[in-house]
């Protein structure tokens, strides 16, 4: 109902604009003294100052989205390399907040200043070699020192060493849900390829080639899938049919899924789900959506519909690359915990040698 | 040439008589660049215009209130939309389709065709194009390439959904998707007459820029617009000849079996055959178009705000060197940039880092350009025409949405916003709005120069000021609900909890995006009305230098009677010291006594 009032509202309002247009012209067209269609000084001086209210407005939107859409931003980062990241993203921040404010300001600033006046004539400036080279200059320098620090902290992230300690897990795409993959005892994953996806029935749900031993005590979970804090984790994404992009948005983690190819990312958890349901942000963020979800469920259960269950925050994996029809539900969820939580977790999935039997 | 060299030597009467029009030379398969470039208005903006924006519209209904029932998905969507709602296989064609329709048949045809068409033959001084024939296969070609693209809005499966990018395996596998069976296929044919139909155009506006010039128009005294419309069409005979090659290897693994693109596929329990191609150099071919096409859509869009912006500040263009230098630097710039769309797509990271640092590089003539409007403002005496306003407007959307580029430019930080909507924020303002703005501003400017009469003023100032605010109020917040990790192109993101708090932000871009919509009305409305009961416009009405002003308000074939004028100066003498008026001509000799204005 309040849909259709919406609608209705924005039609009419459509409609006004349209009727508002229609008589500002015949009165316009009545008093026939002024209809050459060219700005005329009252027309500059007007909008002059609309250009002048316009800056307020942009300020007001900067000023009124910051203050109101800060709070859905996500939390603090669960990623060793998180940290570099945010701190890299809001010192760009930052400098483009800085230049947004001062250029808008002199911009709008000067189409209200100078709006056109009768038999004013305009200062005749056509260059000055030194103000562009200033001007060329001085992003430059603020971009190299931006690009310089980008591509260390680059390199860093991107620079995945197999180190021994690290774990290996697969993430494996298809339309329209994810598995994980892990290497089992060894920590090796077995060969795979989507030509195996066939045998046992179907069970080898990833793929996994039977003759590689190192395969046969892989585990594939769905879901959700288990990691240890603090430990290392190497991602190594495929997928079965179309592109897809695993993206971990709590860990400031994506990268693309390609069939035919292996692509890596790498990071290293470092806040376990418990403790990030105990992080502030969360807890409000948790609190505002369970009063929205709670005001959506009176509306569900008048209509004798089941009411949406409380929500509880976890890491998630979603997919970020337009793949299909369900492109919006790809999820799974991510848990990060003790390293003997993750164990225990662990030992009790099935090994693949265990399903295809 | 021989025919050329008849045409600018022939006086006007010649033409009477040598040129006997019907209807269907006159206004259908017409040879005049005029008339070409009023039908790529009406057909690249207008038509296909309103149909883009339309369906941005539907779409955004149902990301503000998803999957309700609404009568107009009903009435437009039919069996696509079951009771009204809205099927997410139709969703994604949607925002495929009005991202195709806009950044091609309205920001690349429609945008480039009308004003090139239009002002490069009357702002050099020619008779018409090099070759009028060609210019009109290039645009009837275009009317075909949009009408299949309109066909496939028929098709029962829906028309293409694999984006706008239709990065295989998605578009290549029919199993995949609906919309990758019949719609695809007509949206590639589309394409690829579409190529075909830009090359025309493109080769026609070189050889014309640099053939026709009128006696004294050197390089350096070509107005800015041709400056930009010119390197524009070098990026198109560049980069759209990739985009073709891509589109008939994806045709090929489509229909032909081939493996360009694809490699172990596996889909509805049947391996299939393609091996060793990759997805990643699909990538790499259509982003060598694609990112040359951003500048494809915004440098005409700059040329013309430029123009505008020193013709309403009575004033000259500040440093016109440097930016004529600007263009061409981010021109040479915009074909070394494709790869900061694929920093995650498992390209070496190594290549991540050259393609950040020439992608930070092309901000920097960007941002000359944004200070030397800024400062052609200062002291002026701005004369705010509504064609003014869109050009200060593209400026600010320009600054707004281009800065954010900063962030996402930057391989780092692209790796958590990639595919977010604020990357859909980020290329909405600073090459949607920002062209669309310079868009309007050239039909303002222009209008009277089309058609003969003026556009309402008073309708151009509402339809600025609602679409200037609705502009910031849909892609500001936008940013923010890209921050908060939601992916672009989601049919509906309550299938996470995790989102249910940007629901009421979706709904407040949803009214500015249906406000915005509302208010083009008004410009509609205002151009067909002036178009035939518009005020007669004078020969010069903004008091302009450049040589469009010198023609006839009324349309002839070989634009002016007699001999084509000579020029004598650049083309922004505003204000000049010692001069009587506030403005000169470029045909207007330098006086005795008066130095020639060093540039």
């Amino acid at each position: 109902m309040t849909l259709l009032l919406t609608l209705a509202i924005l039609i009419l309002t459509g409609v006004a604009f349209w009727q508002i247009s229609k008589i500002f012209e015949l009165s316009q067209m009545g008093r026939k003294k002024d209809d050459s269609q060219i700005a005329t000084e009252k027309d500059n001086d007007l909008n002059g100052k609309l250009m002048f209210a316009f800056l307020v407005f942009i300020y007001a939107v900067t000023i009124y989205s910051f203050w109101s859409y800060s709070k859905v931003l996500l939390p603090e980062s669960a990623s060793a390399h998180g940290p570099a990241y945010d701190t890299l993203l809001w010192i760009s921040f930052a400098i483009i907040l800085f230049a947004q404010t001062i250029t808008q300001a002199v911009l709008h600033v000067f189409a209200y200043k100078y709006r056109g006046i009768n038999n004013r004539k305009a200062y005749f400036y056509t260059h000055n070699n030194t103000l562009e080279f200033v001007w060329t200059i001085i992003p430059a320098i603020i971009f190299f020192v931006l690009i310089i620090y980008g591509m260390v902290t680059w390199g860093n992230i991107m620079n995945i060493e197999e180190d021994e300690d690290a774990l290996v897990i697969e993430l494996y795409a298809q339309q329209w849900n994810w598995k994980a993959r892990y290497g089992g005892e060894d920590n090796v994953l077995g060969d795979a390829n989507v030509r195996f996806l066939n045998d046992f029935d179907g069970k080898n749900s990833v793929g996994i080639d039977s003759s590689d031993p190192n395969g046969m005590d892989d585990i594939v979970v769905s879901q959700e899938f288990h990691l240890p804090v603090d430990r290392k984790v190497i991602f190594k994404f495929r997928s079965q049919d179309v592109l897809h992009s695993a993206y971990m948005p709590h860990f400031r983690a994506q990268m693309n899924c390609v069939p035919g190819m292996i692509t890596e990312f790498s990071f290293t958890p470092t806040i376990t789900t418990a403790d990030m349901r105990m992080n502030s942000d969360v807890v409000d963020k948790v609190n505002r959506i369970n009063k929205i979800r709670y005001e959506n469920s009176k509306e569900l259960t008048a209509n004798g519909e089941e009411a949406l269950e409380p929500y509880q925050f976890d890491y998630l994996l979603l997919c970020a690359k337009i793949c299909g029809s369900s492109h919006y539900n790809m999820q799974m969820k991510i848990v990060v915990e003790s390293e003997k939580d993750y164990e225990k977790w662990l030992s009790q999935q099935k090994t693949f040698s265990e399903i295809i039997q | 040439m021989s025919e050329l060299t008849s045409i600018s030597h022939s006086n006007h009467d010649d033409h009477h008589h040598h040129h006997k029009e019907t209807f269907i030379t006159k206004y259908i398969f017409s040879q005049d660049h005029k008339m070409i470039a009023k039908q790529y208005l009406i057909l690249g903006v207008l038509f296909m215009g309103f149909i883009g924006v339309a369906m941005s519209l539907l779409f955004r209904l149902q990301l503000a209130w998803p999957e309700q029932s609404f009568a107009v998905f009903d009435i437009f969507l039919g069996d696509w939309a079951p009771e009204g709602v809205m099927d997410p296989n139709i969703y994604l064609a949607l925002v495929t389709i009005h991202g195709t329709i806009m950044v091609f048949f309205v920001l690349t045809a429609g945008l480039s065709g009308t004003f090139s068409n239009l002002l490069i033959p009357l702002q050099i001084g020619a008779r018409d194009m090099a070759s009028g024939l060609l210019n009109m296969i290039s645009f009837w070609l275009f009317f075909l390439s949009s009408m299949i693209m309109l066909a496939s809005l028929f098709v029962e499966a829906g028309p293409a959904a694999a984006g706008w990018t239709i990065y295989p395996p998605l578009s290549a596998l029919p199993q995949t998707q609906p919309g990758s069976g019949m719609g695809m296929t007509l949206w590639l044919i589309s394409m690829a007459i579409f190529v075909a139909s830009s090359l025309l155009g493109s080769l026609n506006y070189i050889v014309t820029v640099i053939n026709l010039r009128t006696k004294g128009m050197s390089m350096f005294r070509l107005p800015l617009t041709i400056w930009a419309f010119f390197v524009t069409a070098i990026i198109g005979v560049i980069s759209f000849p990739v985009l073709l090659s891509a589109a008939l290897l994806l045709i090929m693994d489509r229909s032909f079996g081939t493996s360009f693109f694809l490699s172990d596929i596996f889909v509805q329990g049947e391996v299939l055959h393609y091996q060793g191609g990759s997805p990643v150099l699909f990538e790499h071919l259509f982003w060598f178009l694609g990112h040359p096409e951003v500048y494809i859509v915004l440098l005409p869009a700059l040329g013309i705000t430029s123009e505008i912006i020193a013709t309403s500040s009575r004033k000259p263009i500040f440093g016109y060197r440097a930016m004529v230098a600007s263009i061409l630097a981010i021109a040479f710039l915009s074909t070394v940039v494709w790869g900061h769309h694929m920093f995650i797509s498992g390209m070496n990271p190594f290549l991540g880092s050259v393609f950040t640092f020439t992608t930070l590089l092309i901000a920097i003539p960007s941002a000359v350009k944004a200070f030397n409007y800024i400062t052609t403002l200062w002291k002026g005496n701005l004369q705010f025409n509504p064609g003014m306003l869109f050009s200060i407007g593209l400026v600010s959307t320009f600054i707004t949405g281009g800065l954010t580029g900063i962030i996402l430019g930057d391989s780092t930080l692209d790796i958590n916003i990639h595919d977010t909507y604020f990357v859909v924020a980020h290329f909405h303002l600073v090459m949607g709005i920002s062209a669309l703005y310079g868009l309007f501003a050239g039909v303002y400017h222009w209008f009277p120069k089309l058609f003969g009469t003026m556009m309402n003023k008073n309708l151009g100032y509402i339809h600025f000021w609602i679409t200037a605010i609705s502009a910031y109020g849909v892609f500001f917040p936008m940013h923010f609900i890209g921050m908060a990790g939601l992916p672009r192109r989601y049919y509906t993101n309550t299938a996470f909890p995790y989102f249910d708090d940007l629901a009421n932000i979706n709904v407040v871009i949803t009214v500015f995006a249906l406000l915005a919509g509302a208010a083009q009305l008004v410009f509609l409305y205002n151009f067909i009305h002036s178009m035939f009961f518009g005020k007669k416009a004078e020969q010069n009405p903004w008091r302009s230098n450049t040589m469009e002003w010198t023609a006839p308000v009324e349309h002839i074939h070989g634009n002016w009677p007699g001999e084509i004028p000579h020029v004598h100066r650049w083309a922004y003498d505003y204000s000049k010291p010692g001069q009587d008026e506030d403005f000169v001509l470029q045909t207007t000799p330098i006086q005795k006594g008066e130095i020639e204005t060093e540039h």
